[in-house]
């Protein structure tokens, strides 16, 4: 199997499912002639032609409007918001619209359509190229709110969300789109290709939506995690010599609760770690659910370790970028619960 | 020193406020007949006229002239204005109906029953439409069965959206008719996508989207233009232009400094403004634009000039905001007694017939109403199963929506 990073992986699940279906087209700013400001997009419409992959204009409620119409006539339209900082505009039309069209039609119309969009951060884009907000969709009925942390699970979750019949936003951790990123930012990012997960089938291959990975076995206590927060906590694991059960959420809409539960369970503690601020950030979420799940197994407080409540500043990256520093000490503390 | 004066904030006011004496002597009506029908295939540059004039077919006598006459057979024309008549009873019936309490809420279309019927004539029964909250009359004109639309409204338990949306808005794929949304423009780009979407796929049906004036303001409406324009999508993009908004007259969307069909000049499309209380000038424009879309030049915008005769909805007074007698002094009359007058003009049609077609309508209505109202009315509890609110929010039901059914016991 070839190497792919993730932005490689990202183009073949579009490759392949607009070789396999007709329906499925892609567009978004930047996204047809020079491929997408990150390459996701690069070379499909040489392949399929203009009106498969073709730029539009900068208009992210435009986009998801036209895309939500296109997913009513009955294609899969997968379209490029190109920041999550800039979806905004666009967020009517998935709040108002996408996400309700099926239950006020009582399932007559649906909107099968992918939103994908790069956030995070981690790259110096300052408070307009850096957020993540997840959270903002996770609360909204009716949507699916999907996040890889590599490129094996980017293109498996990619082809589920353009098969699945309800809109989905794609979340794309771009700070790892390279290379996983441990977060120590003064020190050299491997390439995917030295990682297990950057061997990529080139074909038709799904990871379900709903399904999270256990990507660290562990003990200790269990981190709950997504994108490239992931790779963070495996780092912090690693350092702190804590035997910390990673989990990979991928889907944050539906969650799964079971693997959730199962961990928390057998760990009694349990870590929360993203870059969005804290306050209502989807840790608040999982946090309620292992309380309501796991209350009686519990030996320590719930922790969260996350942006802070600030917009994310340029200068401080650092300081805000929640780093395997901050996710091991909030690890140490949650062992030292007694 | 610079020559500095102080500047001055304006907001724009209605002509009239309740107590005035309705006041239309500035608008400039162009005599019925008198603009000329371009081909179709004409280029947007060279219909720049198009937006500051009114497209006009019948005259005051009831005769219909000039080169948009669509020359309807007299039985199209007939059966047009029974639709219209239906859609005003209706109307009537469930204004009525929620104020006695059998619904929380209705929206009527009076005076603007030409904007969706003739419409209707004018598009293939298969052409997708993505309607505002007032064009009842497309699904009436498409022979929706009425009992459906009052179950609807009534949110009982055959409410084909079962109980989930507002009253009024309806929903039917069969009959092409776009679920309607509460979140004013939304569906007018949706339309271009869908429209988008049948050229990609070298179908033959094409879109037709209805907002109000005062929806233009919203970035919906820029986004539509802009890419039915830039995709050359074969779409219809209606304004209806009824002068208010809920209480805010047209000039509160800029309407005073510009007309609305000339909006469409920036985007390089058609933009058509049409005598909207006029059957066969609708019928007529929307029959150019449906050609023009379908002949793959694209999308055309239309502005329906025409008048809200009567409340918002049942929850607004317009007396608390424009003159009480305003809609009888129109100057563009109502749309049901100019075709009337046409018809009885070309001999097609008499008083006679008039009355024993709106004893028709009426005893349609009483008969569906009397069936719906016998399935059920709000408030008396018959309506879906609880465990059905849970129902087609996702496809498969997630299991945080199973245990919150679960844990409210249905």
């Amino acid at each position: 199997m070839p190497a792919m990073n993730m932005i490689q992986a990202l183009n073949s699940a579009l490759d392949v499912m607009m070789a396999k279906d007709p329906n499925v087209l892609a567009y978004g700013e930047d996204a047809g002639y020079f491929g997408g400001v990150f390459r996701v997009t690069d070379g499909l419409q040489k392949k399929y032609g203009l009106t498969r992959a073709f730029d539009s204009p900068i208009s992210e409620g435009g986009i998801i409007a036209t895309a939500i119409g296109m997913g009513v006539y009955g294609l899969r339209p997968v379209v490029e918001v190109q920041f999550a900082d800039y979806i905004y505009p666009g967020y009517d039309q998935i709040v108002s619209e996408a996400s309700k069209i099926r239950y006020r039609s009582a399932g007559e119309f649906f909107v099968p359509i992918t939103i994908r969009t790069p956030y995070g951060g981690g790259i110096f884009g300052g408070q307009t190229h850096s957020q993540s907000p997840e959270s903002l969709f996770t609360h909204i009925a009716g949507i699916k709110t999907v996040i890889p942390s590599n490129p094996y699970d980017a293109k498996g979750l990619l082809i589920s969300a353009i098969e699945d019949d309800d809109p989905v936003v794609f979340f794309e951790p771009k700070r790892i789109y390279n290379g996983p990123f441990s977060g120590h930012h003064d020190q050299p990012v491997l390439p995917w290709a030295k990682h297990p997960a950057s061997d990529v089938p080139e074909g038709h291959y799904t990871v379900p939506l709903g399904k999270a990975a256990v990507v660290r076995p562990g003990n200790d206590l269990t981190v709950l995690a997504y994108g490239t927060m992931v790779h963070v906590s495996l780092a912090a694991a690693a350092e702190s010599g804590i035997d910390a059960e990673v989990i990979d959420l991928r889907t944050l809409v539906p969650v799964d609760i079971d693997t959730i539960v199962e961990s928390v369970k057998k760990t009694g503690r349990c870590v929360i770690v993203h870059e969005a601020p804290r306050t209502s950030g989807y840790g608040a979420e999982l946090c309620a659910l292992v309380q309501e799940n796991c209350f009686w197994h519990l030996e320590a407080p719930i922790a969260r370790v996350t942006g802070f409540d600030t917009p994310y500043p340029h200068a401080f990256e650092w300081h805000y970028f929640p780093g395997p520093k901050r996710v091991g000490e909030a690890m140490k503390r949650t062992m030292e619960t007694r | 020193m610079k020559n500095r004066i102080p500047l001055s904030l304006r907001v724009p006011e209605p002509k009239c406020r309740p107590g005035d004496k309705p006041d239309f002597s500035a608008l400039k009506l162009p005599e019925a007949g008198s603009v000329p029908r371009p081909e179709i295939s004409a280029h947007a540059r060279e219909l720049l006229e198009y937006p500051f004039t009114l497209i006009r077919v019948l005259d005051a006598k009831g005769r219909a002239v000039g080169p948009w006459n669509p020359k309807l057979e007299p039985e199209t024309l007939r059966r047009g204005l029974k639709h219209m008549l239906l859609v005003r009873v209706y109307d009537d019936r469930m204004y009525r109906a929620q104020r006695q309490g059998k619904t929380s809420f209705y929206m009527k279309s009076t005076g603007e029953e030409a904007v969706a019927i003739a419409a209707a004539y004018a598009l293939e029964r298969d052409d997708m439409c993505f309607p505002s909250y007032r064009q009842q009359g497309l699904l009436i004109a498409r022979g929706y069965p009425l009992i459906d639309m009052m179950n609807q409204v009534y949110s009982n338990v055959k409410d084909p959206v079962k109980g989930r949306q507002l009253p009024i808005m309806y929903s039917s794929k069969e009959y092409n008719f776009f679920t309607i949304s509460g979140n004013l423009g939304t569906q007018f780009p949706q339309a271009v996508g869908w429209a988008m979407a049948s050229a990609y796929k070298g179908d033959d049906r094409i879109a037709a989207s209805w907002i109000g004036d005062g929806t233009t303001a919203e970035g919906d409406f820029h986004y539509a233009m802009t890419f039915a324009s830039v995709y050359r999508a074969p779409v219809i993009l209606n304004v209806v232009n009824n002068q208010w908004a809920i209480s805010c007259f047209q000039g509160i969307a800029g309407g005073n400094e510009a007309t609305f069909a000339s909006k469409a000049i920036g985007y390089g499309l058609p933009g058509l403004r049409v005598d909207g209380n006029d059957f066969l000038a609708v019928y007529a424009a929307t029959q150019w634009a449906a050609a023009r879309a379908r002949a793959n030049f694209g999308a055309t915008m239309i502005e329906l000039y025409t008048y809200r005769a009567e409340a918002h909805s049942t929850s607004d007074d317009p007396s608390r905001y424009r003159p009480a007698d305003e809609a009888k002094a129109w100057p563009l009359g109502d749309p049901v007694e100019r075709l009337k007058q046409h018809l009885i003009a070309i001999g097609e049609w008499s008083e006679e017939q008039h009355q024993a077609a709106l004893a028709e309508a009426q005893e349609q209505v009483r008969a569906a109403n009397k069936e719906a109202e016998a399935v059920g009315v709000l408030g008396q509890g018959n309506i879906p199963s609880v465990k059905t609110m849970f129902e087609d929010v996702y496809k498969d039901m997630p299991w945080h929506l199973r245990r919150q059914r679960q844990e409210t016991g249905v």
